[in-house]
C-alpha cells in the first residue's frame, strides 16, 4: 500500500514538474515581457535593467529554479494587465470556478450514473430509448450553443433566471460564495447545466455499456443461477462491478469540468478562472497564463491520484496483489 | 424405464417435451426439440454430445435462465411433479438455488471478483435460508470445510482471485450445495481445469452431492467421468436425445449408431483418455438440420426411410434410441 501511494504520489511530482516547465517556457517563447512592461519605446541601459531586476539575464535553469521555487509557494509574479499579484488574482476568481465545477460534477455523476444504470438494466424501455437519443444531443451539440439556447429560454424570453453573472457572493474569509443567497443559487443553475451536460452524457454512456457488459458476465450468471434477488444482483455485484471502470474515467472528467469551464464561464461571464484565462491569453499576460496553467494540472494531478486511492479501495485484486508482495497475502 | 408416465414413484425432474428456439430474422432456430427424459432423487444424470448439441440450453431452460431471445418454445419441465416452466421470475428465482443447484464451466469467472467468497456464500445462504449473518458464516466455514479448501476459517475472507482454478471450483460447488438443493447442474464442471484435478473436483461433487442427498444432472465430453459418475446418460445430437439408457446399456450397448461411434474407440479400463472422437463429418448447423434423422448424413447405417421421417426414441433392451433401426412395430402401432 504504502509503495503504491509513494510510486502514484512520485508520478504526481514529475507530471507538475512538467507543467511547470511549459508553463515557464511561457515567459521565455510568448511575448517579450520586457516589451509587454515598457512599451515599444525603451532604450539599452532601460531595458539591460529591468531584464537584471526581473531576473532575465541569469541562464536559463536558474530561471526555471527561481519559477519553481516561487509557483510552489503560489507566488506567479505581478499580472502585466492588472499589475496586481498574481495570487490575488486568482484568488479571487478560484471559488467562482470551483463552485460552479463542483455543481455540474455532481449533476453530472448524480443525474448520469442513475440513468446509465437505468439504460443498462431496462435497455428495451422506451425511457431508456429517451435517454439515449437526448443523450446522443448533448454529446454533439457544442456547449457554448446550449448556453446560448438555455439562455435565449430561460433568462430572454421566460425571464426566470439570470443571464450572465454570479449574483449576489458572500464572503467566507477569503472564499466568496453563491451558495447562500438565493440570487446566487439562480444564477448558478444556467451555467452549471451547460457545464455538465457533456460529463453527463459521457457517464451516463460509459456506465450503461460497462453495465451491460458486467451483465453479460458469468459471474452475473452464476449469481442468478444462485437464486440471488434481482436487486443483489444488479446492485451489489452488477453496479460494483460497472464502477471500477467508470471510477477512473469520471474522475479524469471531474478534471475536465473545470477545464471545460472556460467556454461555459465565457457564455455566462462566470467571474471565475475561465473567464480569466481568456482575458489574460487576449492581453498576453503571461504570468497569469502560467499559473492557470499549473492550477489546472495541479487539480488533475490530485483528482487521479484520489481516484488511484479509490481504484485501490474497491478492487481488492489490485489491493492484496500488492499486499502479498508487502509479505502477507 | 422407457416410459416415464407408468413409473411408480415421481420423478424428482420430469422433462417433457421441451422445446428452446431463438426467434431470428430468418426464421425461428430450433435449438432443443423435443428433449424428454426424467432424473429421480439422488440420481447421477450424465448428458453428453458434441459441442452445439444443446446441453447447456437445456440445463438453463430447466433453471429458467436462458438468455433473450432465446426461449422455451413448449414443453414443460416439472420439479416434483409440480410445473416450474411457467412460474413468474420471482417464483423461480427461490427454486434456484434453494431446490435446482448449478455449477458452471469456468470457475474462474463464476465468482465476482470483488466480493470475497465468504460474503458471497453468506448473501446466498441468508437469500434462501432463514439464517442469521453469523449462523450463515459459521455454516459457509462448515461448507468450505466440506468441500475440502484447508484453513476454512481464514480462507473464508479471502477474494476468489487468491484461490487456484481447483479451489476456485470448489467454492463454487460450496455455492451450489449451500441452500441444499435436490439437484445440481453441473455444466462441464471440470473443462476449464487442469487435467490432473478434474478427478479430484468430480469424486468431491459426487460424494457431496450423495452426501447431501441431491440429484445431479452432469452435462461433460468425458465418457470416462460418465461411465464413473453416472447412473444413467442421455446422448444428444442436433438439439434432441439420441438415446438415453442406463450407462451400463449404453456404454457396453450402445444402440444409436451416433453413440457406437461415440462409444467406438474407448479403452476398457481406462480413464484418461475417453473424451468425445470425432466421428467422421460434423454436426449440422441449426438451420440447415437436414430432414429425416439429423443424423443421416453421417450415419454408416442410413437408409430410406432416415432421410423421410425423423425417427423418435423406441425401448431397445433397458435403454432408448431414437433411430429406425430400433423401430418396433409394437411401438409404432401404439404412435399411430
Ligand atoms: N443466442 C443464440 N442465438 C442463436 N443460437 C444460439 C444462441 N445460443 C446458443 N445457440 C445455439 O444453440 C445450440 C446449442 O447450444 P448449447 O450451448 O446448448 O450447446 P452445448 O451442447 O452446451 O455445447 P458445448 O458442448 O459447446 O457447451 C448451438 O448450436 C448454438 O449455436
Ligand atoms: S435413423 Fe437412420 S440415419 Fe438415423 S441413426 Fe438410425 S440408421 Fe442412422
Ligand atoms: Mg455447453
Amino acid at each position: 500500500m504504502i509503495a503504491y501511494i509513494v510510486q502514484r504520489f512520485l508520478q504526481s511530482v514529475l507530471v507538475m514538474a512538467a507543467v511547470g516547465f511549459v508553463a515557464f517556457s511561457l515567459f521565455a517563447y510568448v511575448g517579450d515581457p520586457i516589451t509587454i512592461m515598457l512599451g515599444q519605446d525603451y532604450n539599452e541601459t532601460e531595458r539591460a535593467r529591468l531584464a537584471a531586476q526581473l531576473g532575465l539575464d541569469r541562464p536559463f535553469y536558474v530561471q526555471f529554479f527561481k519559477f519553481a521555487v516561487n509557483a510552489m509557494q503560489g507566488d506567479f509574479g505581478i499580472s502585466y494587465r492588472l499589475a496586481r499579484p498574481v495570487s490575488a488574482v486568482i484568488r479571487e476568481r478560484l471559488p467562482a470556478t470551483l463552485e460552479l465545477s463542483l455543481v455540474a460534477a455532481i449533476l453530472a455523476l448524480a443525474v448520469g450514473l442513475p440513468m446509465g444504470v437505468y439504460t443498462g438494466l431496462r435497455r428495451d424501455s422506451w425511457l431508456s430509448r429517451v435517454f439515449l437519443t437526448v443523450s446522443l444531443i448533448g454529446v454533439s451539440l457544442p456547449t457554448f450553443l446550449i448556453g446560448i439556447l438555455l439562455i435565449l429560454v430561460f433568462a430572454v424570453i421566460l425571464g426566470w433566471l439570470p443571464s450572465f453573472g454570479r449574483g449576489q457572493t458572500v464572503m467566507l474569509g477569503w472564499w466568496s460564495t453563491g451558495f447562500l443567497t438565493a440570487s446566487g443559487l439562480k444564477a448558478l443553475i444556467l451555467p452549471s447545466i451547460t457545464l455538465c451536460l457533456f460529463q453527463l452524457t459521457l457517464i451516463l454512456r460509459l456506465v450503461r455499456s460497462e453495465m451491460l457488459e458486467v451483465l453479460r458476465t458469468d459471474y452475473i450468471k452464476f449469481a442468478r443461477a444462485r437464486g440471488l434477488r434481482d436487486r443483489a444482483v444488479h446492485f451489489r455485484h452488477a453496479l460494483r462491478n460497472t464502477l471500477v471502470p467508470v471510477i477512473t474515467i469520471a474522475g479524469l472528467q471531474l478534471g475536465a469540468i473545470i477545464a471545460f469551464a472556460i467556454i461555459t464561464e465565457t457564455v455566462f461571464q462566470w467571474p471565475g478562472m475561465g473567464l480569466l484565462f481568456i482575458q489574460s491569453v487576449s492581453a498576453t499576460d503571461i504570468p497569469v497564463m502560467a499559473a492557470y496553467l499549473c492550477l489546472i494540472s495541479f487539480v488533475f494531478v490530485v483528482i487521479n491520484f484520489i481516484v488511484d486511492l479509490l481504484y485501490y479501495v474497491v478492487d481488492p485484486r489490485l489491493r492484496i496483489d500488492r499486499g502479498a508482495v508487502g509479505g502477507h497475502g | 424405464m422407457s416410459a416415464p408416465a407408468t413409473r411408480a414413484n415421481r420423478p424428482l425432474l420430469d422433462v417433457r417435451n421441451l422445446h428452446v428456439e431463438f426467434p431470428t430474422r430468418r426464421g425461428r432456430l430450433v435449438a432443443v426439440d423435443d428433449v424428454s427424459f426424467h432424473i429421480d432423487a439422488g440420481e447421477v444424470l450424465g448428458v453428453v454430445g458434441e459441442s452445439g448439441a444443446g446441453k447447456s440450453l437445456t440445463g438453463a431452460a430447466i433453471i429458467g435462465l436462458l438468455e433473450p431471445p432465446g426461449r422455451i418454445a413448449g414443453g414443460e419441465v416439472l420439479l416434483d411433479g409440480k410445473r416450474i416452466d411457467n412460474l413468474p421470475a420471482e417464483q423461480l428465482r427461490r427454486i434456484r438455488g434453494r431446490q435446482i443447484g448449478a455449477v458452471f464451466q469456468d470457475p474462474l469467472t463464476s465468482l465476482d471478483p470483488l466480493f470475497t467468497v465468504g460474503q458471497q456464500l453468506t448473501e446466498t445462504i441468508t437469500t434462501h435460508l432463514d439464517l442469521s449473518e453469523s449462523e450463515a458464516r459459521n455454516r459457509a466455514i462448515e461448507l468450505l470445510r466440506e468441500v475440502g479448501i484447508p484453513g476454512a476459517e481464514r480462507r473464508i475472507d479471502h477474494y476468489p482471485h487468491q484461490f487456484s482454478g481447483g479451489m476456485r471450483q470448489r467454492v463454487v460447488i460450496a455455492l451450489a450445495l449451500c441452500a441444499q438443493p435436490r439437484l445440481i447442474i453441473a455444466d462441464e464442471p471440470t473443462t476449464a481445469l487442469d487435467v490432473s484435478i478434474q478427478a479430484q473436483i468430480i469424486t468431491l461433487l459426487k460424494r457431496l452431492c450423495r452426501d447431501h442427498g441431491a440429484a445431479v444432472m452432469l452435462v461433460t465430453h468425458d465418457m470416462g467421468v460418465i461411465a464413473e459418475t453416472a447412473d444413467r446418460v442421455a446422448v444428444m445430437y442436433a438439439g434432441r436425445i439420441a438415446e438415453i439408457g442406463p450407462v451400463a446399456d449404453v456404454i457396453q450397448r450402445p444402440r444409436h449408431p451416433y453413440t457406437v461411434g461415440l462409444m467406438g474407440s474407448i479403452p476398457k479400463l481406462d480413464r484418461a483418455v475417453p473424451r468425445l472422437v470425432q466421428i467422421e463429418g460434423s454436426m449440422p448447423r441449426l438451420n440447415a438440420i437436414p430432414t429425416g434423422c439429423a443424423f443421416n448424413p453421417r450415419c454408416p447405417k442410413v437408409f430410406e426411410r432416415c432421410r423421410i421421417e425423423r425417427p423418435e426414441l423406441f425401448p431397445v433392451g433397458g435403454s432408448a434410441a431414437a433411430c429406425w433401426l430400433h423401430a418396433t412395430t409394437l411401438a409404432e402401432a401404439a404412435r399411430g
